[in-house]
């Protein structure tokens, strides 16, 4: 029934219109086809994207609430962008309550599928990769809601991102979940954003696995409330492609989790093997800057208990040599450079080692650290905020 | 007194009925139906803009004005309007945008080619209903004899003044809102008073088309007549305002990655000196900085300007060529700051 007729008959009850499904098959003007349905879709409906490759010369964009986007599944429903010829990313979101779900985004020029100021989005069961493998001409993010309060990124693989996988910028209430990301600079990137959970994923063969950022300048800044909770990250040995310039073009190869200058982190329960730099790494912002707002220090991190497999063996830093000999041919599990604000810092769990380049303030030179194990009293318990994006999110998949 | 057919009955009414017939200015044949109503009209000729609308003649209430820096779009020739209904009017804000009655309309027509050779390609209409602006793209056939809504966009090969065959794009509807949008609300962006010419919101004030001439503390440089001695920063600071501030500036499309590039921002890290990527992927090239004082050829801004390769080009939409003017003037300005 069209949406005419639906409204003729509803209009004695004055009940809102009801959804409708609208179906779009691939071939031939697919992409055209598709652009014009999510422009002309209402506030509830669903775009059915069919089996098969579409492919497109130019990014897409969804601008309407509530619509849902749903393929027929991460490898049967492809959304080709190897010829774009224009846009900064395959897909842009920009409207709020969307459901992305059971579709793959290919080699887009720019970035995966972004979503901007895109609040209560669900990403599910999504595949972004650039099919040539790890390289610095691939675009610089695989999913990327940034600027949005309530997230969920649940269920979808992304490989060969040139900056982050999954990357979460200056947002809000997000869930990070089960998710499998290779062969990225950085797996997933927590950036300037607060009450993250990120857990049950897998981070793998990519330059660093689990990044948690604050960075000065951006409109939004305060990161912080990060909870990395049972995830598998290993083998993250990959040499870093990053195009030079971009602030995860400094990520040591073989980082495991890397929290740079935020507040309130806690990792616990996660399986760390084969990061050959450090399982974890817990620094200050090492640049200068000169935002009044900003905050260089990582504060409140606490490390608790994770099962720590084999590891820096093989660390991509100066020195290597003698540090493997002091340290007996492998650095612990957690590396950190030292630099606290008022002593709040660092806090780890009873058996959990590490060592520290025990450096003072943020910027100073790498060349002036002096390393020695870590000497910290561990925490018997803590207290930490419940974190990530609200039920409703989850209960949308159901 | 009311521009229009208000002018129409001053002149009755001082010449007498002998000039009754005058059809100088005769009644609008603007549809005003298609601008205010829910629906996206098929064709460009629903609206009623233009008289002779292959000669891009317009209706008696359409007026045609220019930009003193105009957004540049693969170099092509840009013929705008506006159409302020009988009985209403815009208003002036300061030097900032114009503020346009609900009925009102924005109609922009790309055009390559010279004289007799020129091509219409697609004619752009910004809409102001009652519950805010809408954008919508036509596509002018090839007999030049209509353009027809172009809802998704679309491509065409054509050769720029520049002598670059390129394919073209013809935004899609979101997509102009990309551009279009302040805080995700479509809003117009060229039609600020600060780039408009005195002369013009005189003329426009006089026909009673704009309630008063709003002072203006500097307007921004007249790009077509600039002189190779003109001073590099007013023409580069206008040239970044009017083709990268409707998105880099807060509450615009790339809010996020913190520059700002509007004409008024005086903060020099705000607008790029020293500052440094946060999402720009490979677009940062191989260097650290927006702007790097002195040192054009280490400035991601230059590097990405002078792209026209997707996933570095910006700006992102509306460019498949280098603006080799634009980058040359952004380049002298770059090289002549101050390290």
């Amino acid at each position: 029934m069209n949406r005419l007729a639906l409204a003729a008959l509803l209009l004695a009850s004055a009940a809102p219109l009801a959804a409708e499904t609208h179906r779009v098959e691939a071939g031939e003007g697919g992409g055209t086809r598709l652009q014009e349905t999510l422009i002309l879709a209402a506030p509830g409906d669903v775009i059915e994207l069919a089996e098969g490759r579409f492919a497109l010369t130019d990014g897409l964009s969804l601008d309407v609430d509530g619509v849902t986007v749903r393929g027929a599944g991460m490898d049967k429903t492809v959304l080709d962008f190897t010829g774009q010829q224009g846009a900064g990313e395959g897909l842009l979101v920009t409207s709020d309550n969307v459901t992305l779900r059971d579709f793959a985004v290919e080699n887009p020029k720019g970035d995966g599928i972004k979503s901007k100021g895109a609040d209560m989005i669900v990403y599910s069961g999504i595949r972004v990769e650039w099919t040539g493998g790890p390289k610095a001409t691939n675009g610089a993010y695989g999913i990327y809601p940034v600027e949005s309060t309530g997230v969920l990124v649940t269920n979808s693989k992304v490989s060969g991102a040139s900056d982050a996988g999954i990357y979460v910028g200056q947002s809000r209430d997000i869930t990070v979940s089960e998710n499998i990301v290779t062969y990225n600079v950085a797996g997933i990137e927590i950036e300037n954003s607060r009450n993250a959970l990120v857990t049950n994923n897998i981070a793998s063969k990519n330059t660093g696995g689990l990044l948690v950022f604050d960075l000065p300048g951006l409109p939004v800044m305060g990161g912080g409330n990060v909870i990395l909770r049972e995830n598998i990250v290993s083998d993250n040995d990959t040499p870093n492609f990053a195009p030079p310039g971009n602030i995860v073009a400094s990520v040591r190869r073989g980082t495991g989790v890397l929290v740079m200058a935020n507040d309130g982190v806690l990792i616990e329960g996660n399986a760390f093997e084969n990061n050959p730099t450090a399982h974890v790494m817990v620094i200050a912002y090492t640049q200068p800057f000169e935002d009044a707002r900003y905050n260089p220090y990582a504060r409140n991190v606490i490390v608790g208990p994770n099962a720590f497999g084999r590891g820096g063996d093989d660390p991509q830093l100066d020195g290597k040599e003698q540090l493997l000999e002091a340290f007996g041919g492998a650095l612990p599990p957690v590396l950190w450079d030292g630099i606290e604000e008022d002593g709040n810092g660092l806090k780890i769990a009873p058996g959990v080692t590490g060592w520290t380049l025990n450096l003072t303030k943020s910027g100073q030179s790498l060349a002036e650290a002096q390393p020695g194990p870590l000497m910290l009293t561990p925490l018997e318990k803590w207290e930490f905020p419940e974190v990530g994006a609200p039920a409703a999110l989850e209960a949308r998949l159901k | 007194m009311r521009h229009g057919l208000g002018l129409l009955a001053l002149a009755c009414a001082t010449l007498g009925a002998a000039l009754a017939h005058a059809t100088v200015i005769g009644p609008s044949m603007v549809e005003d139906a298609a601008v205010l109503g829910e629906g996206f009209p098929a064709k460009l000729s629903d609206f009623g803009f233009f008289r002779d609308a292959a000669r891009q003649k317009p209706d008696e209430f359409v007026f045609p004005y220019a930009l003193n820096t105009p957004l540049w779009s693969d170099g092509a020739d840009k013929l705008r309007f506006v159409y302020v209904p009988e009985g209403t009017q815009l208003e002036a804000d300061g030097e900032g945008l114009l503020r346009f009655p609900v009925g009102s309309a924005i109609i922009k027509t790309f055009a390559f080619g010279e004289g007799a050779d020129r091509r219409l390609i697609e004619t752009r209409v910004l809409l102001h209903r009652a519950n805010g602006w809408v954008a919508l793209p036509y596509r002018w056939n090839a007999e030049q004899t209509e353009a027809t809504l172009a809802l998704a966009g679309g491509r065409i090969d054509l050769t720029t003044p520049a002598g670059e065959a390129i394919s073209y794009a013809i935004p899609n509807k979101n997509q102009c809102k990309t551009c279009h949008s302040i805080d995700n609300k479509v809003v117009p962006i060229g039609p600020k008073a600060r780039n408009l010419s005195p002369a013009w919101l005189g003329q426009m004030a006089k026909q009673g088309v704009l309630d008063t001439v709003p002072a203006v503390t500097q307007h921004l440089p007249v790009w077509a007549a600039r002189k190779a001695r003109d001073p590099a920063e007013p023409l580069a600071r206008a040239y970044l305002d009017v083709n990268c501030a409707h998105c880099h500036q807060p509450g615009g499309g790339a809010s996020n990655s913190g520059l700002d590039l509007r004409w008024e921002q005086r903060d020099t890290h705000a607008f790029g000196i020293g500052k440094r990527p946060v999402a720009a992927g490979r677009g940062a090239g191989e260097y650290d900085f927006a702007i790097v004082a002195g040192h054009p050829d280490e400035s991601i801004l230059l590097y990405r300007m002078a792209s026209s390769e997707p996933g570095i080009a910006m700006p992102e939409l509306g460019k498949a060529s280098v603006d080799r003017e634009g980058v040359a003037m952004v380049r002298r300005w770059i090289s002549e700051m101050r390290r």
